[in-house]
């Protein structure tokens, strides 16, 4: 039998019995639209920390003050009170070590922005023209901190998208005097929208140079400092030179701590991979029981045609031609259900991406590879049995049963 | 050479614990181009003779020649080869697939023997033709008449051209009329030279054929021929 002919037959067959085809194939779609889901809704998650650690910026080594137990990163240490300060000078410091790209000091605090009656709190970062390229922020309008001297601090602030739109409803921000604090500052940029992210909110958020945070805030300290290398591979020795360095500069002491954004990334990256697979291997079961169904709807298939069978043999058909039309019919309803679970699946994540617009649920190839293969091999496996119950039926019962 | 020839042939069924001898140590020989009607009693083991002249059974003992060719030792696909090649069947309830229509359910045979479509549709539509069927083609049998569904069977049995046409009561589920015509046909393939041997109990019928065998429990009672 030709194969065309042996699929045309397995296809008549299957619409001959409408309730049960349509029964086992949506089995299997439920079954694949589950694996495609889950794993959008999984990888998506993955996909969306990492996404937002990324955000933070690229090949980014951060030091911390303080000196944390283990040398890993601990968010602990974001509180812990710091032993000796870290300078501008210690920044500066960093900006001509091997591998460095950019380095940005960051001051931070919080304080009131005023004008024109309208008064709000804000949070204040102190940094340098740096800042913004280094945490891939962006600029609506107008320009950067100006190159100067770090320890300078012109009375300039870049303000963020919300304060603009709060501040100056309807009249251009740019050169604009506002007080922040107890400082008369000229407005110079205004920060492209981000909306909320896991690191600070530009939206409500005011740049101002590095030394005049200081001044404002009354210390001497850095809160971080951001350094960039220039690539993925310099990293380590980035990290490695600069914890030299402040070592250096803090008279032997190792009093800071040097975390890359890497290897807490790797960390995300791994758990929620792990996350998702498990996930998968929950929605692949449901891809079994859909075999386990085809192949009960193949052994009824064969139950009820029985009599169809015992003809075909008549007609010349060997058990060959009738096991691949068994199991062809098998394969068929669990391709047609996985391929219309892919299109639920994907469907699913589409709604879902429209309702959650940053969560990027989007199933990883892999599953989606994996769901159709599973369904169809099920489909296949669990299709064997019937199909050769179906060969191995004597013509001659089989013809009296019709 | 006779194109059928059975030595010695024993076929029994266990019913609960008594044997049935469908068949018991029986010899005979068809030639080629001959008409044969098989009569006798129901239960007298017309239907196990031409399940096993057709291969769809096999006997527990004695030899099936077909022509020449020892058939019995043969493999399932082997006979199955056989099957579609050298023999056609009509069955009594027609045997029709109820999804396909009255052109496809003449063209299965082909399609199962793997002939390719243009010759399947060349062959079909002669059959049609020859039939008396081109209007039927694309008819369900649940839309044909006993008649009808019956020529259908009977194009289907010959369109492989097989050199033996077995009928099992071809005319059973027919009017008198009808089953007259459908007999016309059988015979008018014999009288192409197929060799035809038709199970019926109607003695009427029977009495058409040049040789009547009539059975009983198992056994040729009486082999006439007429001449
Ligand atoms: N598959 C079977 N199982 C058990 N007994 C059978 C089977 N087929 C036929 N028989 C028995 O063999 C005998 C002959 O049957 P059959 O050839 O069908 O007779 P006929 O066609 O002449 O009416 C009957 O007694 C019948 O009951
Ligand atoms: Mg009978």
């Amino acid at each position: 039998m030709r194969l065309p002919d042996i699929l045309r037959f397995a296809r008549d067959a299957a619409t001959g019995y409408p309730v049960r085809t349509a029964l086992s194939v949506l089995a299997m779609s439920i079954g694949v639209a589950a694996v495609v889901l889950l794993t959008a809704l999984g990888d998506g998650a993955r996909r969306y920390v990492v996404g937002q650690f990324s955000s933070l910026g690229t090949n980014l080594v951060i030091v911390l003050p303080g000196r944390s137990g283990t040398g890993g990163f601990n968010p602990a240490n974001a509180i812990t009170s710091t032993p000796r300060d870290l300078t501008i000078d210690d920044a500066g410091s960093l900006r001509r070590l091997p591998g460095v790209r950019r380095v940005a000091p960051l001051a931070v605090g919080t304080s009131e922005i005023a004008f024109g009656g309208r008064l709000r709190e804000i949070m204040v970062a102190g940094s340098t023209a740096e800042f913004i390229p280094i945490r891939n922020f962006e600029l609506a309008q107008g320009k950067a901190l100006p190159e100067e001297d770090w320890n300078r601090g012109s009375p300039v602030a870049i303000v963020g998208a919300k304060i603009r739109d709060e501040l100056f409803p309807n009249q251009p921000a740019l050169g604009q005097l506002i007080r922040v604090g107890d400082r008369r500052l000229r407005v110079i940029g205004v920060l492209a929208s981000t909306g909320q992210g896991l690191g600070m909110n530009t939206d409500e958020l005011v740049i101002v140079p590095v030394a005049l945070a200081q001044a404002m805030f009354n210390s001497n300290t850095l809160f971080r400092i951001l350094i960039e290398a220039n690539s993925r591979e310099a990293i380590p020795g980035v990290k490695d030179a600069t914890l030299e360095t402040l070592k250096q500069r803090h008279r032997g002491e190792e009093d800071v701590t040097v975390i890359t954004q890497d290897a807490v990334l790797a960390t995300f990256d791994k758990l929620l991979g792990a996350l998702t697979l498990a996930v998968a291997g929950i929605a692949a079961i449901s891809l079994a029981v859909a075999g386990i169904l085809v192949m009960n709807v193949m052994l009824v298939a064969v139950t009820q045609r029985t009599g169809e069978i015992g003809l075909l043999k008549a007609l010349g058909a060997s058990g060959e031609n009738i096991r691949l039309l068994f199991l062809s019919e098998a394969a068929m309803l669990s391709a047609v259900g996985a391929a219309l679970g892919y299109v639920f699946g994907q469907l699913g994540a589409f709604v879902l991406r429209q309702v959650f617009p940053v969560f990027p649920a989007y199933p990883p190839d892999w599953a989606v590879f994996a769901a159709l293969a599973t369904a169809v091999g099920t489909g296949l496996l669990f299709g064997v049995m019937p199909a050769r119950r179906a060969a191995r039926l004597d013509p001659v019962q089989a013809l009296m049963r019709h | 050479m006779a194109l059928i020839e059975l030595e010695g042939i024993d076929r029994s069924f266990q019913l609960g614990d008594t044997t049935v001898h469908a068949l018991a140590g029986l010899d005979l020989r068809i030639a080629a181009g001959e008409y044969v009607a098989v009569m006798g009693p129901s239960g007298s083991g017309k239907s196990t003779l031409l399940n096993l002249l057709g291969l769809l059974d096999r006997p527990q003992s004695g030899t099936y020649r077909l022509e020449g060719r020892d058939v019995t030792t043969l493999s399932p696909d082997e006979q199955a080869r056989v099957r579609s090649a050298r023999i056609g069947f009509v069955f009594q309830s027609f045997h029709l697939v109820p999804r396909l229509t009255a052109a496809e359910n003449i063209a299965l045979p082909m399609t199962l023997a793997g002939i390719l479509p243009a010759e399947r549709e060349r062959r079909v539509a002669q059959a049609l033709r020859d039939f008396g069927l081109e209007h039927r083609a694309d008819h369900r049998p649940d839309q044909l008449s006993g008649g009808q569904r019956q020529r259908v069977a009977i194009a289907r049995a010959t369109i492989m051209q097989p050199p033996l046409i077995l009928a099992d009561e071809p005319t059973g589920n027919l009017d008198r009329h009808t089953g007259e015509e459908v007999i016309h046909l059988l015979e008018a393939l014999n009288a192409n030279g197929v060799t035809l041997v038709v199970v019926t109990h109607d003695a009427a019928l029977g009495a058409r054929a040049r040789r009547q065998l009539v059975m009983e429990d198992g056994r040729l009672k009486q082999d006439s021929t007429v001449p």
